[in-house]
């Protein structure tokens, strides 16, 4: 009876392992096996075992350049991103008491995903461009002489480009761990004497932890990997890794693009595994 | 959501490509009792778009009542698909300087020669290497003739004599120069090298698709003097270190407003007034024309960077598709599409069928460089040119007479791309 029941877990848990197994186990390994890969220009993929690839990324300086921007980036976007999503989730927590505003406002916030990178594009252009919005205010008070064009891309724009689109990833799941902190130790605390200040510092802080730990994972993934904005923003001047392997990629350079990819994903999961390691996600989830 | 942006020069074509697909997808599934009984033939091409347009699919179904459905790519993703799946297109619509990428990997057909109708008035660019007055063209990076002729029609090697066999068959081609701002330049531009002059720092661009990128910068390099190569087309490692490293100064003192890549980037970093002189394409060079704005494509005395495109038939085709893409290459050269593309300011192969397709007016502003006599409008009807305009760099000898180099995929690609990697992170 006992052994059925175990078959049976077993086969409820099939479905889900094929998936992982077919659509993110087995293209993992493919990556794998064509970074050992040789090639040339005119045959793509050359079976074999060779460590060219990686020996050709660790040994130029611009891997190390590029990848000291992109941390870079990562580190101001992720501390920007957490300051504002924090105090936007808790904006949204705890000084909105209806269900209505808080969803039309947390609705809002997604704004910055509704258009296409082509229009997000385009739209920074009349702000931040040489005769943008931006340029002309300053002029206009007499800020500026001449228009400022650090403005648009420049490793300022990139950053903003991503703080503009990443901070919502903070927003959401801070927001959903605000939403469980049981509004009855907030009351015993300012019964107790607390300031406002106190009762963030000491409950809601801690209590937001997994929050900023998971909205932490999701922006360093995804600056890690972004090669849009860096590309678009910086002018295309602003070097990312992603782009590095997209380049690699449209030129039929699978080989060294595995390789490289391999490498970025041990980057992001080290860092995320630092994070995790720091909060314990599935104990407070 | 993210999805990468596209590199092609005509992307904006793009949309009449797409309504064309689903037009023509819609009207086939409407009419499928009749089209079958009629034993309808459809047409799957795959290309940059550099062609694609819904009026050439209608007119092609009227004349020749196949089906045209196009799939439009970005040129890197053109390669892919031809050396990757073959089967998924009917005719390879394909930049000469693929085919070098292309024709090693067998999946293209030699075209028989002496099934092409108008194979002699094909311009001697293309069968001879040569202009019509006898002149040699330039021989730098990947010219046409060099791609040209198979020894055999299963052959995965280049003759060098003209062959039965052609790789593909040409259709439209252009010469590529820097487009400038003449209204914020305020004075005569005529060379190359005026895209690196600290006059306009901060206010220059080159395209970032290095393949075209670096031989626009090698352009830039030799007209400066500071290179100098022996094939512009075909840099060895040093010409490319070289070369990378005037740029990268350049760079760092920060001449470059932005890098482009994608054919919308480069008309808004124009009609902005970011950027007054940069590489650009031409029908790029028109959109910002219709905009309003003051944008010439500047013949420079360095001369141009050229391309062409062509149509070649994959191994795959067999009987009916084979005869139908072999009806449809030659009703493409027979006039009315030809008339057609020289309208949108790029060449098509042969000239005295497009001739007739073609008002004396529209003919000697397009081909003969001379002042319009009335207005002259797209293809699909718009004005783009009042009386007395006359195009710039003017008639098509004028123009293709003065190509430098041919776009490029060079022996050290493989550096080149790391390199100019590099130069983008410095």
């Amino acid at each position: 009876m006992r052994r059925k029941s175990s078959v049976v877990a077993y086969l409820e848990a099939l479905p889900l392992a094929a998936v992982f197994l077919g659509f993110f186990v087995s293209p993992i390994a493919l990556v794998v096996a064509v970074s050992f890969f040789r090639y040339e220009t005119y045959q793509i993929l050359i079976p074999g075992f060779t460590l060219d690839n990686f020996r050709e990324v660790f040994s130029e300086a611009v891997t190390y350049r590029t990848y000291m921007i992109t941390l870079k980036f990562c580190a101001i976007v992720w501390a920007i991103t957490s300051v504002l999503g924090f105090l936007i989730a808790y904006f949204l927590a705890f000084q909105l008491r209806s269900r209505t505003s808080q969803t039309v406002l947390l609705l809002i916030c997604s704004i910055p995903f509704w258009t296409s990178v082509v229009i997000r594009m385009i739209a920074w252009i009349p702000l931040l461009g040489r005769n943008g919005l931006v340029n002309r205010m300053l002029l206009g008070v007499g800020a500026v002489e001449e228009p400022q064009e650090w403005l648009l891309y420049s490793q300022f724009a990139v950053i903003l480009g991503y703080i503009h689109l990443y901070t919502l990833m903070m927003i959401v799941p801070i927001f959903n761990s605000m939403m469980r902190i049981d509004r009855s130790l907030i009351e015993a605390a300012t019964d107790a004497g607390a300031s406002t200040f106190q009762v963030l510092q000491t409950i809601v802080l801690p209590l937001s932890k997994t929050g900023i730990a998971i909205g932490s994972i999701f922006v360093i993934a995804m600056v890690m990997g972004d090669f849009v904005t860096a590309d678009v923003l910086g002018g295309g001047q602003v070097a990312s890794v992603g782009k590095q392997i997209a380049t690699q990629l449209s030129y039929l350079q699978f080989p060294p693009a595995a390789a490289n990819a391999m490498i970025l994903l041990l980057a992001v999961i080290v860092m995320i595994a630092l994070l995790v390691r720091v909060v314990d996600i599935r104990r407070e989830l | 959501m993210r999805q990468r942006t596209g590199t092609s020069r005509r992307r904006f074509l793009r949309g009449t490509a797409a309504t064309t697909g689903v037009a023509f997808g819609a009207g086939a599934f409407a009419g499928f009792p009749f089209v079958r009984a009629a034993e309808a033939v459809t047409l799957r091409i795959a290309g940059t778009g550099v062609n694609q347009f819904k009026e050439l699919a209608d007119k092609c179904k009227a004349d020749l009542g196949f089906t045209v459905q196009y799939t439009s790519l970005v040129s890197d993703d053109v390669v892919k698909r031809a050396v990757t799946q073959p089967s998924s297109f009917d005719l390879l619509d394909s930049e000469y300087w693929m085919l070098k990428k292309i024709v090693p990997s067998g999946n293209l057909r030699g075209i028989d020669a002496t099934k092409i109708k108008n194979y002699d008035k094909i311009v001697p660019i293309f069968t001879k290497g040569e202009l019509p007055n006898g002149k040699k063209v330039a021989m730098q990076g990947i010219a046409p003739i060099k791609v040209a002729y198979l020894t055999g029609e299963k052959s995965k090697d280049f003759s060098s004599e003209p062959s039965q066999w052609m790789t593909v068959i040409p259709t439209v081609y252009n010469a590529d120069t820097l487009g400038i701002r003449p209204d914020l330049i305020n004075r005569p531009i005529e060379s190359w090298a005026e895209l690196l002059n600290p006059e306009f720092k901060g206010k220059s661009s080159i395209l970032n698709i290095p393949s075209i990128g670096i031989m626009d910068a090698a352009m830039v390099c030799e007209a400066k003097g500071l290179v100098s190569y022996g094939d512009k087309g075909n840099m060895t490692t040093v010409e490319i270190d070289k070369t990378i490293a005037v740029m990268t100064e350049v760079k760092k003192a920060g001449q470059f407003r932005a890098f482009w890549k994608e054919f919308n980037e480069s008309v808004n970093l124009m009609a902005s007034g970011e950027v007054v002189i940069q590489s650009m394409w031409s029908p790029a060079v028109t959109k910002v024309r219709q905009m309003g704005i003051a944008c010439v494509y500047q013949p420079l005395k360095e001369g141009y960077r050229a391309w062409a495109a062509g149509l070649g038939v994959p191994t795959h085709l067999q009987g009916p598709t084979l005869d139908a893409a072999y009806e449809f290459i030659n009703w493409y050269l027979s006039g009315w599409a030809g008339a057609f593309l020289n309208r949108q300011g790029y060449y098509t192969a042969v000239l005295d069928t497009a001739k007739q397709y073609m008002s004396a007016d529209e003919w000697d502003f397009w081909m003969e460089g001379k002042p319009a006599k009335g207005a002259i409008l797209s293809p699909t009807g718009e004005k783009i040119e009042s009386a007395g305009a006359v195009r710039d760099g003017g008639s098509f000898w004028d123009r293709m007479g003065r190509v430098s180099v041919w776009n490029t995929v060079m022996d050290e690609d493989r550096y080149m791309v790391r390199k100019w990697n590099e130069f983008i992170a410095a």
